[in-house]
């Protein structure tokens, strides 16, 4: 038996895969020739932009998918995976990036799931409850057994997950994406609480594309693009812009080139906005901000701190009250709001499936969502396809958006070139007031880079631009000034130095400027 | 064009449209099993079902009359589906389709052909149309949710039916629950005699083909389509839900009332109690079937009419009760969407 016997047997070897392919039907090669060496006790990260075959790559591992050829090679020895039980009885656990936990179950119950005869579930609960509640003592996850998943917050919820990977014994912990649904916060408490499980011996193999959660938690990342292996490097030798370098395959611009501020008249202008959310509670309060020509004013803040609900305010999708709104010296009335897309303003929106793409519709239909009632696109209500499709692939070139044909469903498109079609759909109107929600949360780097130096074109043209964002990097990046939003109030203004990274985080926090500066 | 290109179009087509129909084949097969369990000759009672359906012209003609309500409420039901309007109250609407003709048919029945026609025709479709709205108001200002308050104004048309046709507006001679005969001037043409085939199957395939072009062509069917799949994503993109929320109820609706005037003024020329035997609960189905789709809905409408048309025929030849039958039809059904939840499912996988 050659074939199971691993090239090299290092003892540190935990995993090792070679040459893995997948393809899948309709010609999308996700793996091609993939080659991973995992070591024993290490913290592996595997980079790599959306669509690179990282996700893919370790569902081959845990069992989702069976690979068209190649090998794996677990603790020595050829690890042959039909399904994920195979997985899990060989003691690996995978934490995807969307929870598979039942919400109405008790986490107990989550936890055993499927592994234990119904009946027996019934009997047998107590134990299972103690055993999780040692770990959760040890660990220090504080993680009650016996509440139900639906009452437990996203975080809590991943400590779950985590915690039913380590429940089944696992060796080799594979988490995909995992701070992608966390708060700044809990993303910390996470990689703190990994580096603790790598310290006490487990394998933990990290799904990401951001790199500084590569520089702090790995010890050594595997880089792929476009389903191959680039190479596999130790953190320490390296740095932020190489992995980008190769993440990308080419240079990225880590920084923006603006150009100065040219000072302008006031395009918008927002008087005591005050907008309650679902509950009837107050979100925003008294809100009152101008923002100038040829000017960015990013909204820095927690998620959750009444930032959906401003967005949707001035958008006009939720119900607010204002003293005064103005934009481009039109006073806005709150019938108004409804019709902003026709006075001159553009709204990206935080969600990109939930509200700003009709996912099942084509790229090019999904392009005129805002103006297909507009010449030259309906004529006398018909819609004109031609002019349509033309359009489309004019906006597809002009903003390199990956797609084959303008006709295929947005669905299929990487969340990266989802976003890009919602920017450009936005931009291409030529907005003088351009309200832009996360731009570029879940996309890969490459489509970051590209936003962003789209919104600084757009500012550099001449829009207003308001930028919420919960990324702080993105907020010092492209603003000219911030305002700090904590529960709904503006907790201060601060310039974009980074020497006021510091006064900004302790803003976000509820200080107050006085006590911030 | 290339290979390619031909090929991926084929299959988005197959799949949209076509795919459902392979469904049949196998629901009639379980049907056969059914038959012989119950002690009936399959291939004989399928004999007597496509005779009945297709054996001269009289009887496809037979087929082509029960297709045409079925085409008038699929056809609507498509537009209200893919607004994501969940339009059970095709059947209410229906009657109340046909009462307004009645009424117009026999209250007016002195005007001339060519203005009670018409009349009847468009009494009809607004009386439908507005039995549907008043579903979609409720939604719109009080959330009812649709499918409850169609199935209840279904209850309430057929029960007002019900007291018209045995109160006021009882035939003269009070024998019978039904209304006194409509005017002849209100009577559609029955263009190919002696059988009984009458514009208004014409007028429903022209409907079927205007509420294509509405759904795929316009841009007022961009913004009914955008509103049944994302709402969120319509009202974003400055679409007034609620509107095209009450349109769509008020073109299915509509569709349904016409198909209700079209039944009394070519068919029955009367009104009574059962006037539908489930025409709009049939009609869901139908327009199911086809994925929504209007131009499709001819297809499966001629199909459900074929099956109850031979259906009947196997009642009497291979005396094969009524209830086997609608056990084949639901089979139909059943089988229909269970190959939309496959073909569903390996798209998904493929993915």
């Amino acid at each position: 038996m050659e074939d199971s016997m691993p090239k090299n047997n290092d003892p540190k070897t935990i995993l090792r895969m070679e040459e893995i392919h997948k393809s899948f039907p309709g010609g999308v090669f996700a793996n091609r020739g993939v080659n991973l060496e995992v070591h024993q006790g290490e913290i592996h990260c595997l980079l790599g932009e959306n669509g690179a075959g990282k996700t893919v790559l370790m569902s081959v591992l845990y069992g989702l998918y069976k690979p068209d050829s190649g090998s794996i090679f677990y603790k020595n020895e050829k690890f042959d995976v039909h399904n994920p039980k195979d997985a899990i009885q060989n003691r690996i656990g995978m934490v995807h990036q969307h929870f598979m936990l039942v919400e109405t179950l008790s986490v107990a119950e989550n936890i055993i799931l499927g592994q234990y005869k119904p009946w027996k579930v019934l009997n047998n609960l107590d134990p299972v409850i103690k055993k999780i509640q040692q770990m959760s003592k040890d660990y220090r996850l504080n993680v009650d057994p016996t509440s139900l998943v639906k009452d437990l917050s996203v975080g809590e919820q991943q400590r779950v997950e985590i915690l039913k990977a380590l429940y089944h014994g696992a060796d080799l912990l594979i988490l995909d994406e995992p701070t992608a649904v966390l708060t700044p916060q809990e993303s910390e408490n996470l990689l703190d609480f990994l580096r603790q499980l790598a310290d006490k011996g487990l394998t933990i193999v990290f799904i990401t594309h951001k790199l500084e959660e590569v520089m702090q938690i790995s010890d050594r990342v595997t880089i792929l693009r476009d389903g191959k292996t680039i190479t596999t490097v130790n953190t320490k030798e390296t740095n932020p812009r190489e992995l980008a370098k190769m993440m990308v395959g080419r240079d990225v611009l880590m920084d923006l080139n603006k150009k100065e501020k040219q000072p302008g008249k006031v395009i918008f202008s927002v008087k005591n906005l005050n907008v309650k959310d679902e509950r009837g509670l107050p979100a925003v309060k008294n809100f009152s901000f101008d923002v100038y020509e040829r000017e960015v004013v990013g909204i820095a803040g927690v998620s959750g701190n009444g930032q959906s609900e401003l967005a949707l305010a001035l958008a006009g999708l939720m119900d607010s009250d204002f003293d005064s709104i103005i934009l481009n010296d039109i006073s806005i009335t709150k019938r108004d709001l409804t019709r902003l897309n026709q006075l001159g303003m553009a709204h990206i929106p935080e969600d990109r499936q939930k509200m700003g793409l009709i996912l099942p519709f084509s790229v090019s239909e999904n392009f005129i969502a805002e103006t297909f009632n507009d010449r030259p696109f309906s004529k006398y209500g018909f819609l004109q396809f031609k002019t349509i499709k033309n359009y489309s692939q004019s906006l597809v070139k002009k903003f390199s958006i990956r797609v084959g044909d303008v006709d295929e469903e947005i669905a299929h498109l990487s969340g990266g070139n989802q976003q890009k079609v919602v920017v450009a759909r936005e931009l291409d109107r030529r907005p003088k007031f351009l309200l832009v929600n996360q731009p570029t949360r879940g996309i890969d780097i490459g489509a970051t880079e590209f936003v962003r130096q789209q919104i600084i074109a757009e500012r550099d043209g001449g829009a207003a631009i308001l930028l919420i964002s919960t990324d702080l990097e993105e907020i010092f990046a492209l603003s000219d000034r911030i305002l700090v939003m904590f529960e709904g109030q503006i907790m201060g203004e601060v310039s974009p130095n980074p020497d006021m990274i510091e006064q900004v985080g302790l803003l976000m926090a509820g200080k107050t400027i006085e006590s911030a500066l | 064009m290339d290979f390619v290109s031909i090929k991926k179009r084929l299959l988005k087509f197959s799949r949209s449209a076509w795919t459902p129909f392979a469904a049949i084949p196998i629901a009639l097969g379980i049907g056969a099993i059914v038959l012989l369990i119950s002690g009936y000759d399959p291939i004989q009672a399928y004999a007597a079902m496509w005779q009945g359906a297709f054996k001269d012209r009289t009887a496809i003609t037979e087929v082509l009359i029960k297709a045409t309500p079925l085409i008038f409420i699929g056809a609507g039901l498509a537009v209200a589906f893919r607004c994501s309007i969940w339009n059970i109250g095709a059947e209410g609407q229906f009657y109340a389709g046909a009462v307004a003709a009645t009424a117009v048919g026999i209250y007016l029945g002195d005007l001339p052909r060519f203005l009670l026609v018409p009349m009847v025709l468009i009494a009809g479709a607004s009386s439908g149309a507005l039995w549907g709205m008043l579903a979609a108001f409720l939604k719109n200002r009080f959330g009812a949710n649709e499918v409850v308050t169609t199935i209840m104004l279904n209850y309430i048309a057929i029960f007002i039916t019900g007291w018209l046709v045995t109160g006021p507006m009882i035939e003269t001679a009070g024998l019978f629950a039904q209304t006194a005969k409509i005017s002849q001037n209100a009577w559609l043409w029955r263009f190919l005699p002696p059988t009984r085939l009458h514009t208004g199957f014409i007028l429903a395939l022209v409907l079927a083909i205007v509420l294509y072009i509405i759904i795929f062509k316009t841009s007022l069917g961009y913004t009914i389509r955008a509103v049944g799949i994302n709402p969120d994503a319509a009202r974003y993109a400055g679409i007034n839900v609620k509107r095209k929320v009450l349109l769509a109820m008020a073109i299915s609706g509509g569709a349904a009332g016409l198909g209700g005037a079209v039944e009394v003024a070519a068919i029955s020329y009367r009104l009574y109690q059962l006037i539908s035997p489930g025409y709009g609960f049939d009609g869901i189905a139908v327009s199911l079937l086809v994925n929504n789709n209007p131009l499709g809905v001819i297809f499966s409408g001629i199909l459900f009419g074929a099956l109850r048309s031979g259906a009947e025929v196997m009642q009497m030849n291979a005396k094969v009760p009524s209830v086997l039958v609608f056990l084949i039809q639901g089979l139909v059904v059943l089988s229909v969407v269970a190959f939309g939840v496959y073909s569903y499912v390996s798209k998904e996988k493929e993915e």
